[in-house]
């Protein structure tokens, strides 16, 4: 049924014939139509990625197939998304091995996305706990890869963007854990010299990402606070939350119920909003046995959030740059800054080493940003990529709308290879999304 | 532990069951015509829940085979939903009188034929439950849903007699009355969302009248007032509409 839809971001909105398979035999029937199309989870990714005139959607393929609770071998059908997880696995002493900052994505979009989380610098990405999963390829060969079976396929699916078949199931390993709490401590940083140290100095810790007020300047440019975590254990437990270690968080949300007017955030809002932010913290350093849900996710606590940013939408725009390349990073917030663009989120982590052909973490810094969509966005953005390849960095695709392709092609060195995986295993071409035939991955 | 047998657990309002029973503790047994295609739902409530899970091959259309199928489920299940259905094309279904056949058998014959073992079961024990899922297409026949509605209408009929025979028998027939649902049914048919609900949302309405043992269930609740409309609209008036 045709329909209206978009990601995250609210933008771009396309109108798509979206389609459900609930069995093997089903998806065989929409591959057997032989239109293009590509495959759909929660529709979480920011920009375009799998966004086309057909989708195919892996929502109701969701079920769980094994859950090892001796070894933490987990195996579920594709569309099953993170929170189903979480509640399975948490009461059990499991946990995901690698998170990102919203548990409403699918198995099936982890994967294409290779999402990574705020241990990636101990943890790695997505990928690196993927045991086993299987693809149907445009032809409905069903094929199972691994990271040392059909090690192409494997590596050109992570962080893929569903360009190489319907990822249907995916075996993972879990991580244990004694408990549902996280141990956190809060440390304001005056600027971002500052921040950057202390990441240095905490690098041992599970869990590190700082929050940025990007519209500073002068001596408080950059202040941020930053957050680390560990899994408590139960000597870290008071006594009420030891009478139910595992449990999980209470459900509380509330829900963003319509998309505010566009003028509502504005540089004065938003640095009024970052003041407070900041300024709650009195002390220089705050530590807390905390629920895992305001830990990971605190945004999912507001449901539709993105409607904060107005009917048209918004961009975010999550850049990587090596680590040598401070100055790389200093001169794209001093821009952010000097337009007066400011950014509600604005995310920064440092992510540790990895090899992978289209996965986006590699070693450096990371900065993720949210603008809304409005005159002028788009050509600044185009400046801020020339910064980023100069500085030898490169964009994330899940957060992407707008990029250039030759921004894609000097980020990622191994494009080509990946292409040609793509080619080798869907002959025909017949998976592509608006994302991909923006940026020349496939051909319309 | 309590035991629910679903007929026709491959269907989304079937599986959607299946797992609101299973997170309110009870046994549950999955059955369809191709049990292989049932092993994941399996897998997932025994694993979501902690619920014992099983798979049977069941086909509404083999009668036959009818009573030794639930004669052979062990243990015996406290409650029996009947869901499975089948909607075709009515255009399709005008020309063709095997397609036809298979609604009318299906929605009606097939589901006649394995409650009335059910019925019977229950009612030497005096003691269980059947949950049957019609329609509100059945409230009234017309020209978009001919033989669907009609085959439905026969099984709302069915079930009102059955909790009539059963009552004195402490048997409890429950006929729920879905209106819109998000289902592969309905993939192809753009459905107004206000009144249109998801197989999750009917499921745990039947499960809370489950528990208070209602006999008519709407599904939500304000189809029974649309269907009110619907039906006391005159026939000379009805006829000329294009419903």
């Amino acid at each position: 049924m045709k329909k209206q839809i978009a990601n995250w971001g609210n933008y771009p909105v396309v109108e798509s014939n979206e389609e459900f398979f609930s069995f093997p035999d089903q998806l065989n029937q929409l591959l057997d139509e032989g239109t293009a199309f590509i495959p759909r989870g929660n529709g979480r990714c920011y920009g375009d990625a799998s966004l086309a005139q057909r989708t195919i959607s892996t929502l109701k393929y969701n079920k769980i197939l094994l859950f090892d609770i001796s070894t933490g071998v987990f195996e579920c059908q594709s569309g099953l998304t993170l929170d189903q997880i979480l509640e399975v696995i948490v009461p059990k002493g499991w946990f995901l091995p690698v998170t990102p900052g919203t548990k409403y994505i699918t198995v099936g979009g982890a994967v294409a996305s290779d999402v990574h989380g705020k241990n990636h610098h101990i943890d790695g990405s997505f990928s690196n706990h993927i045991l086993e999963m299987e693809l149907v390829l445009e032809s409905k060969e069903i094929i199972t890869c691994s990271p040392n079976h059909k090690e192409d396929l494997f590596e050109a699916t992570c962080g893929g963007m569903g360009l190489t078949g319907v990822i249907t199931r995916v075996k993972f390993q879990l991580k244990k854990i004694e408990t549902s709490f996280i141990k956190q401590k809060q440390i304001k940083a005056g600027n971002l010299e500052e921040v950057i140290q202390l990441f240095e100095q905490n690098n041992q810790y599970t869990y590190s990402v700082a929050w940025i007020d990007c519209l500073q300047k002068g001596a408080q440019f950059g202040r941020s606070i930053l957050m680390l975590g560990e899994h408590a254990r139960l000597a870290d437990l008071n006594a009420k939350q030891l009478q139910e270690p595992l449990q999980l968080p209470k459900k509380r949300q509330i829900n963003f119920p319509f998309n505010l007017p566009s003028w509502v955030l504005n540089a004065f809002t938003v640095k009024t909003f970052n003041y407070l932010f900041y300024t709650k913290n009195f002390k220089r350093e705050i530590n807390k046995v905390i629920s895992y849900e305001p830990f990971f996710y605190p945004l999912d606590a507001i449901l539709h959030w993105n409607r904060g940013y107005g009917k048209n939408g918004f961009v975010q725009y999550q850049f990587v740059l090596p680590l040598e390349a401070k100055q790389g990073l200093i001169e794209i917030l001093s821009r952010i800054s000097d337009k007066g663009l400011g950014s509600f989120l604005a995310v920064l982590k440092v992510f540790g080493k990895q090899e992978s052909i289209i996965s986006f973490p590699k070693e450096g810094f990371t900065l993720a940003l949210d603008f809304p969509v409005k005159p002028g966005l788009l050509e600044f953005l185009d400046e801020l990529d020339q910064v980023v390849l100069r500085y030898g960095g490169r964009l994330y695709m899940s957060k992407d709308a707008r990029m250039k392709p030759e921004v894609l092609r000097s980020g990622y060195p191994d494009l080509g290879k990946f292409k040609d995986i793509v080619r080798k295993y869907n002959p025909d071409g017949r998976i592509h999304s608006l994302q991909s035939d923006r940026l020349s991955l496939t051909s319309n | 532990m309590a035991t629910i047998l679903i007929l026709g657990a491959t269907s989304d309002i079937g599986a959607a069951i299946a797992q609101k029973f299973a997170s309110g503790k009870f046994d549950v047994q999955l059955a369809a015509r191709r049990p292989e295609q049932l092993e994941p739902l399996q897998s997932d409530i025994s694993i979501r829940y902690g619920v014992s899970c099983s798979t049977h091959a069941f086909d509404a259309l083999k009668y036959e085979e009818h009573a030794s199928f639930f004669n052979s489920l062990s243990p015996g299940p406290d409650i029996t939903a009947c869901v499975f259905g089948y909607m075709e094309e009515e255009s399709l279904a005008f020309d063709n009188w095997a397609i036809t056949e298979r609604m009318i058998n299906t929605n009606y014959t097939g589901a006649v034929s394995i409650l009335n073992v059910v019925a019977k079961n229950y009612i030497s024990k005096q003691k269980g439950t059947i949950i049957g899922i019609s329609s509100v297409a059945g409230d009234r026949g017309r020209a978009s849903k001919l033989i669907y509605a009609s085959a439905k209408a026969a099984f709302t009929t069915y079930l009102a007699g059955l909790r009539n025979m059963c009552f004195k028998e402490k048997v409890h027939v429950m006929t729920v009355q879905p209106g819109f649902v998000y289902t592969k049914m309905t993939e192809n048919i753009a459905l107004p969302k206000p009144i249109t609900s998801t197989p999750a949302e009917v499921a745990d309405i039947i499960y809370n009248a489950y528990l208070k043992e209602k006999n008519i269930v709407y599904v939500k609740w304000f189809w029974r007032y649309i269907m009110l409309i619907i039906k006391n609209i005159p026939e000379f008036q009805f006829k000329k509409m294009k419903l």
